[in-house]
């Protein structure tokens, strides 16, 4: 959130793309999306399989015409450009690293491709190497390398060449859970060192959230909602993204009516949802429903319980297991009363 | 059974055939080069000799004969490989799924008509009288050394082109576009990148193309009129002179040359991921 209010007001974004579309026959993959990237921005593009995300970021890196709209790189249209004449490098979901050239040839392809003198190249692939901490690993094939070290190897390759822009297809999809933590940690410092814009796509909400300063979410070749990360989260502006980014309860019209006596459908996140056994003191003044727990899942760091309550509604209610052990009155079958502070609530529509 | 066991009496049939008939015929035809035949009555007599090689080198005709084949063989082999990479690149990269159908037919389906045919229609065209004589108006290649050229390059253009087609097919989408994503243009995309990759199957092709070029004798019989190529010569040897220890020890200048081939694309590094 700091670093939005910082930026200046006046400067060209990064990115711009206006009016995007793109058709493949009959399929409208991306149906009008309008967006700016701002310099140095870690940038997330988030959605579901098939929502058009990869095909925008195709189309910045200059992989896909666009139908229409154009595509503005640094106040530049670059809608017809080549994508060896746009100042921008992709890290590939595949790697796509050169299997006939050792790492160091890997990354000094770029560098060969615009004539660097030698010098130059040996001192820029050292440095790119020592930066994604794989220095001495230059020898090597990429086949002896294993899933993290060739993604390594792929974000020097794209870096070497000093680009405006980076752009990342789902950096981190084929890494294993523990070692995606790690290098999500590792991108987020990579990016504050080198200071340049970072635009990269995922279907995983929590990597974008971890990872991004502003991101937008994307459904059916449209920007559903674009926002910093927590203003997505705490404000879904739709039930798409209250679904897709985190997961919700959702309350419908009728049910609202019925049991909150409000008018709209809304959505409230798991981990407000507070629950006590019926009868024990509530907060006066929030909104409370009473139910039966249907069950109760243990996953380690938190307990997730679902309760059936009124009007056909289901619950869930994620609480943090800080003392170690939930509260044991609150069982399969028990009669509890869920409460959440009035402000968790969001409006989803009408 | 022991699983040994099982395995061994599964492979002694191909491996009796493969060491028996194959290279055991390859083995008597190579001792055979040593024997001799008797002037009067024609019968192979095996008595050890360096007769049929000493000819071999002093006889100038053969020396040119070999040479001649070889530049043949590879002239075949560098023709094929101008014509089937591109093919190869566009079917693989290029063209549309139902285009590269398309394509992949129309370059195998030559495979199925008899070998016979694709010579004697490539007789008619290059004939004196015949449609490229008419077309050009009168400038065919005609019989010979140049019809040769082209009917083999013709006749084993598929063999080229599949296994290229295959190579570039391995060389995945991303790979290109990261090329291109790097600042390399599409020239230096194919150049550094592509090629590099395809390399193993461009040698696979040409090695079918080489050998097959080598082997070849109908297609100069029929269209190459007076040309003489080392494989229509081991034939006269073998059937007109009936002197087959001299047509084996002629043998041994194709065998070799395929062995030199093989070697030479060894040391490329072409055979290694094959």
């Amino acid at each position: 959130m700091a670093r939005v209010a910082e930026r200046t007001t006046d400067a060209v974004p990064q990115i711009s793309l206006r009016g995007l579309r793109k058709t493949f026959g009959t399929v409208t993959a991306v149906d009008g999306v309008d967006l700016d990237v701002e310099d140095g921005e870690f940038f997330a593009m988030l959605g579901p399989s098939g929502s058009g995300k990869t095909t925008v970021l195709r189309m910045i890196a200059g992989f896909e015409t666009p139908t229409s709209g154009s595509v503005i790189l640094d106040g530049a249209d670059a809608t017809g450009l080549p994508p060896y004449r746009r100042d921008v490098n992709t890290v590939f979901q595949d790697y796509a690293l050169f299997p006939h050239m050792t790492v160091a040839k890997n990354i000094e392809y770029g560098l060969l491709v615009d004539k660097a003198p030698k010098a130059e190249r040996v001192r820029r692939v050292g440095e790119a190497l020592e930066m994604v901490r794989l220095g001495g690993f230059g020898d090597r094939q990429p086949t002896q390398l294993s899933g993290g070290q060739r993604q390594r190897v792929a974000l020097a390759r794209a870096l070497v060449k000093r680009p405006k822009v980076l752009l990342l297809d789902e950096p981190l999809g084929a890494l294993d859970l523990k070692l995606r933590e790690q290098m999500q940690l590792e991108l987020k410092a990579i990016q504050r060192d080198v200071g340049i814009t970072f635009v990269f796509v995922t279907h995983d909400q929590d990597e974008a959230l971890t990872l991004c300063d502003r991101l937008a979410v994307f459904n059916n070749g449209r920007i559903e909602q674009l926002g910093a990360a927590q203003e997505v989260y705490e404000f879904p502006a739709s039930a798409f993204v209250a679904d897709f980014v985190g997961s919700s309860n959702f309350i419908g019209a009728h049910a609202a009516r019925e049991v909150l006596g409000m008018s709209g459908s809304f959505a409230v996140r798991p981990e407000k949802v507070a629950i006590v056994p019926r009868g024990d003191t509530v907060v006066a003044g929030v909104p409370r429903v009473d139910g039966v727990v249907r069950d109760v899942v243990y996953a380690g760091a938190v307990t997730r319980i679902v309760v059936d309550g009124p009007a056909g509604l289901t619950f869930s209610s994620t609480v943090l297991n800080t003392a170690g052990e939930l509260d044991v009155s609150i069982r399969r079958g028990a009669e509890v009363t869920l409460w959440w502070p009035a402000a968790a609530l969001r409006r989803i529509s009408d | 059974m022991r699983p040994g066991a099982r395995l061994a009496l599964l492979l002694s049939v191909p491996l009796l055939w493969l060491v028996v008939m194959y290279l055991g015929s390859i083995a008597v035809m190579l001792v055979s080069a040593f024997w001799t035949v008797n002037d009067f009555t024609g019968a192979v007599e095996q008595t050890f000799t360096f007769d049929n090689i000493r000819r071999l080198v002093t006889e100038p005709l053969f020396a040119t004969v070999a040479l001649r084949t070889i530049l043949v063989a590879l002239g075949v082999t560098v023709i094929d490989a101008v014509f089937a990479i591109p093919m190869a690149l566009f079917m693989s990269k290029v063209a549309s799924p139902r285009l590269r159908l398309g394509l992949l037919v129309a370059v195998t389906t030559p495979l199925w008509a008899s070998y016979l045919v694709k010579a004697y229609a490539w007789r008619t065209l290059v004939a004196p009288n015949g449609p490229i004589a008419f077309i050009t108006g009168g400038n065919t290649p005609g019989y010979g050394l140049a019809a040769t050229v082209i009917t083999l390059a013709y006749l084993w253009l598929p063999y080229m082109i599949i296994p290229i087609y295959a190579g570039f097919d391995r060389v995945s989408d991303s790979l290109v576009e990261a090329s291109f994503d790097l600042g390399a243009s599409a020239w230096r995309t194919i150049r550094s990148v592509a090629l590099p990759l395809v390399f193993p199957a461009i040698a696979a092709g040409s090695i079918f193309t080489f050998s097959l070029t080598l082997g070849d004798y109908i297609a100069v019989g029929i269209v190459g009129g007076k040309t003489q190529l080392l494989a229509n010569v081991i034939y006269g040897q073998l059937v007109t002179a009936n002197n087959q220890p001299f047509a084996a020890a002629l043998s041994l200048i194709p065998l070799a040359a395929i062995v030199l081939y093989l070697f030479a694309m060894r040391r490329t590094g072409a055979l290694e991921k094959v």
